[in-house]
């Protein structure tokens, strides 16, 4: 049997114990193998809870969630889902187990009782993927905050997923550990064939994503390509996103009649475009 | 604070960086048991020499090993005055109502010279050992002990983790104090109730970020399918290899010495 | 009230293996009543300056002067500098502690040694200045609160101590765009009703562009520049070599008369590029 879906949500509810207001609401959404999905939304969306959900860490209080064919309510499972759905969080500095870098990236293939051997093997090309091989012996405290966030990355990809997913990985960063961080996601995808589900609130993150969901109050408000998404920059401003500040320009361009696209997300489109007309 | 060599392990590839951390613990527990079997001077000089020979094969230099006595400085320091005034003997100088005695001086110099070689010595240990090898070489030794319900794996993990979050809360700490005085908070002055009390705007906010630390951890933990130590591998295997029993050998060689010495 | 950094050098754990020069040699004077925007990349010693403005460092050499005098002379009391000067810290809700919000944010007026009336007058100002409902938020323990809200409280808690130059390290990490665009707001709104001096570090050069008068660049422990945004973001080149960025609309014009284009680089908001842009247009009577 092919897997046709890796992560499938069904009518899924969710709401936090100490609170009276469901924190998700109604979820419905398969992301296939090899996608890359972008989560955006503001604080308190419901974002990072759907993330959670995605690997077991938080059940649904109503429907289902199912990693590669597997329910997470399935406790036999979970160790299971875990291992093929794994999950990066925002505070690069709350995940980082060892004193060591290799011995961190380490610490997943432990866990799953890999051989030794085995174990190396994973690490190097795992610090490989993300480019810290030169920082295998060094001590996590004296990282930058994107580095920090790749050692997390890397000690994901040694537990050999089919998904990763990533919870606001970039939110305590600064634009360089952004950068850095992003474009290691990027090629996650695109070279290494995982499907990415990325959480985020910097529109300019999701760019290179398959397709963007927007949330808003634990519901999906928005779904569509980058493209489409962006274009609505009324809407998107409606639920407190942003867009990138050539998008907003081109908006607002267009809206006096300058015969622009809408879907503009880059610098250099926008000056490509305007150089035909100026 | 900064200074405390302590525990501060300095990477390196020696001889006795590459032993295996059981190795360096059983020896090192070995040689402090032999510090205080030793009842005169002449014993000293198997420790010692030990030592010396220890220092020289882990190329760590003496200024940095000696470094690590600076912040005990005091404590030695009392050990040796202490033991000048209490011990009864022939009296070589009178201090008001306080007698220094020959006796006193001997047993004093005895103390001091022990707590400088076991300082010394388990510095040596710390600093050639990384913290994690030091751990992984305490959860081995402990396992055996795990029938009789000691949690090895659990004791080690823990120290891990501490090992790992002594910097980040340091550094935490640093943060807060200064947000703090940058509202009028004052950590240095008044008297004790006063700058325990003062303390408070600095451990509450500390507490709580430990906190949530400890639940982001725990969760970050569970998400890479950490279940305890049931069934895990490791990277690193410990073996104990030929240069390990050549240490066992001339550690045995000199603990024999000393035990000798007793009876001179 | 006016500050003067003189030649002024950090080096932290000096004569030991540590040693490192965190800044070297920075010469800056903020006027009495300006918008200053301070950015450079992490590492770049901005949280090392800024420390020194209200006296939590001492410089290694160098001064710092407030209205004429060295604060580390005998006369001057730092206890007063930090008074102020006001410290808003990265993610300053870490630093809350109290059982109520109007506790937390009386802990700097009651260290100053103000009598009760006077703390809580401050403290209900201060809550109604980041736009806090006073009376409904006051008895709330501060970890009940949302993000945003408890880093209200915690600025509240600085301006409650009045200062005149409030020193704010990125106050928008980690909010959303909602929430960043409201701090952003409140604090200029902010340095007009009460006539502050403000210095705002930041890693986003759209906030910067939008809202400061003046812009200092740190670069390896050095004030690399200092002045007019405007000039300063024209060395596009130049910032991008130092881990920094300049806002995109600037980009964009700049890259534009680089293809040959009569527009003009001055351009800092979105709104500006509109208009330079229709302006352009309609020259060429082409809109």
């Amino acid at each position: 049997m092919t897997i046709t879906a890796e992560i499938t949500a069904k009518d899924v509810c969710y709401q936090y114990t100490n609170s009276s207001a469901l924190a998700l609401n109604n979820i419905n959404l398969t992301i296939k193998p090899g996608e890359f999905v972008a989560i955006i939304g503001p604080n308190g969306s419901g974002k990072s809870t759907l993330a959670k959900l995605f690997n077991g860490i938080f059940l649904p209080t109503k429907g289902d969630i199912f990693v590669n064919g597997l329910n997470t309510k399935d406790k036999d499972k979970i160790w299971e889902i875990r291992q093929k759905a794994g999950m990066v969080f925002q505070n690069p500095d709350n995940q980082i187990v060892a004193t060591i870098v290799e011995e961190d990236v380490a610490f997943g293939p432990e866990n799953l009782g890999i051989p030794p051997k085995e174990i190396r093997q994973r690490i190097d090309e795992a610090l490989r993927t993300v480019e810290l091989t030169e920082f295998a012996n060094k001590a996590p405290h004296l990282l930058s905050g994107g580095q920090k966030q790749r050692v997390a990355i890397a000690g994901i990809l040694a537990m050999k997923p089919d998904c990763i997913i990533l919870d606001e990985p970039t939110a305590m960063l600064d634009p360089v550990g952004r950068k850095e961080v992003i474009s290691t996601v990027n090629k996650l995808n695109k070279q290494e064939g995982k499907t990415v589900v990325l959480i985020t609130h910097f529109m300019q993150e999701a760019v290179c994503a398959d397709r963007v969901l927007v949330m808003e109050k634990g519901r999906i408000v928005m779904e569509g390509k980058p493209r489409e998404i962006f274009s609505q920059v009324e809407e998107l401003k409606k639920h407190g996103l942003d867009v990138p500040q050539v998008t907003e320009l081109a908006y607002l361009l267009s809206k006096e009649n300058v015969p622009l696209p809408r879907d503009i997300l880059t610098v250099d489109e926008m000056v490509d475009c305007l150089c035909q007309l100026l | 604070m900064r200074e405390i060599t302590i525990g501060q392990y300095i990477p390196g590839n020696s001889l006795v960086h590459r032993l295996d951390p059981r190795t360096k613990i059983l020896v090192t527990l070995a040689y402090m048991i032999l510090l205080f079997a030793l009842n005169n001077f002449y014993g000293y000089i198997f420790p010692v020499v030990f030592l010396i020979l220890a220092t020289i094969l882990s190329r760590i230099s003496v200024r940095y090993l000696l470094k690590g006595l600076k912040p005990l400085i005091f404590i030695i320091t009392l050990t040796f005055v202490l033991n000048s005034f209490m011990i009864k003997g022939r009296v070589i100088y009178e201090l008001g109502p306080l007698d220094i005695t020959y006796e006193g001086l001997v047993q004093g110099a005895f103390m001091a010279i022990r707590l400088i070689l076991l300082i010394t010595g388990t510095s040596l240990l710390t600093l050639t050992t990384s913290p994690i090898s030091l751990t992984d070489g305490i959860e081995r030794l402990l396992s055996p002990f795990k029938k009789v319900g000691v949690p090895a794996h659990e004791l080690a993990m823990m120290m891990t983790i501490a090992l790992r979050f002594i910097p980040t809360l340091l550094e935490e700490t640093d943060k807060i104090m200064k947000a703090q005085m940058a509202r009028g908070a004052d950590f240095e002055s008044g008297n004790l109730i006063n700058r325990a009390k003062n303390l408070v705007p600095l451990l509450v906010p500390l507490f709580i970020s430990a906190f949530r630390r400890a639940d982001d951890l725990a969760m970050a933990m569970e998400a890479r399918c950490y279940r305890g130590g049931e069934n895990r591998t490791r990277l690193k295997e410990l073996k104990m290899t030929f240069i390990d029993m050549a240490t066992f050998a001339v550690f045995t060689l000199f603990a024999i010495g000393g035990i000798a010495s007793r009876f001179l | 009230m006016s500050i003067v950094v003189k030649n002024l050098t950090h080096i932290y754990m000096p004569n030991t293996p540590f040693e490192s020069v965190a800044i070297k040699d920075i010469n800056w004077t903020i006027n009495d009543g300006e918008f200053w925007g301070l950015i450079g990349h992490t590492g770049s010693g901005k949280s090392t300056l800024i420390q020194h403005l209200n006296g939590l460092l001492k410089p290694t050499s160098g001064e710092i002067i407030i209205d004429g005098k060295n604060i580390h002379s005998k006369e001057v009391s730092l206890k007063t500098i930090r008074q102020k000067v006001g410290l808003v810290f990265q993610y300053p809700e870490h630093q809350l502690f109290e059982e109520t919000v109007e506790q937390d944010v009386a802990f700097g007026p009651r260290n100053m040694g103000l009598p009760d009336e006077e703390i809580s007058k401050r403290v209900k100002e201060a809550l109604e200045l980041v736009g806090l409902p006073y009376e409904q938020i006051k008895d709330k323990s501060p970890f009940e609160l949302s993000g945003g809200q408890m880093r209200r409280v915690a600025i509240a808690g600085v301006l409650a101590m009045k200062p005149q130059i409030l020193v704010l390290d990125e106050p928008t990490a980690g909010l959303d765009p909602r929430g960043r665009d409201e701090i952003l707001q409140e604090i200029v709104d902010l340095k007009e009703k009460q006539n502050l001096t403000v210095i705002l570090v930041s890693h986003s050069m759209e906030d910067i562009a939008k809202i400061v008068d003046k812009l200092a660049v740190m670069y390896k422990g050095e004030m690399v520049s200092q002045g007019n945004p405007r000039e300063i973001f024209k060395d596009y080149q130049g910032l991008v070599e130092k881990g920094l960025g300049i806002p995109q609309v600037t980009e964009l014009m700049i890259k534009l008369k680089g293809k040959g284009k009569n527009v003009s680089t001055d351009i800092l908001t979105v709104e500006e590029a509109r208009a330079e842009i229709l302006k352009t247009l309609r020259r060429k009577g082409l809109a």
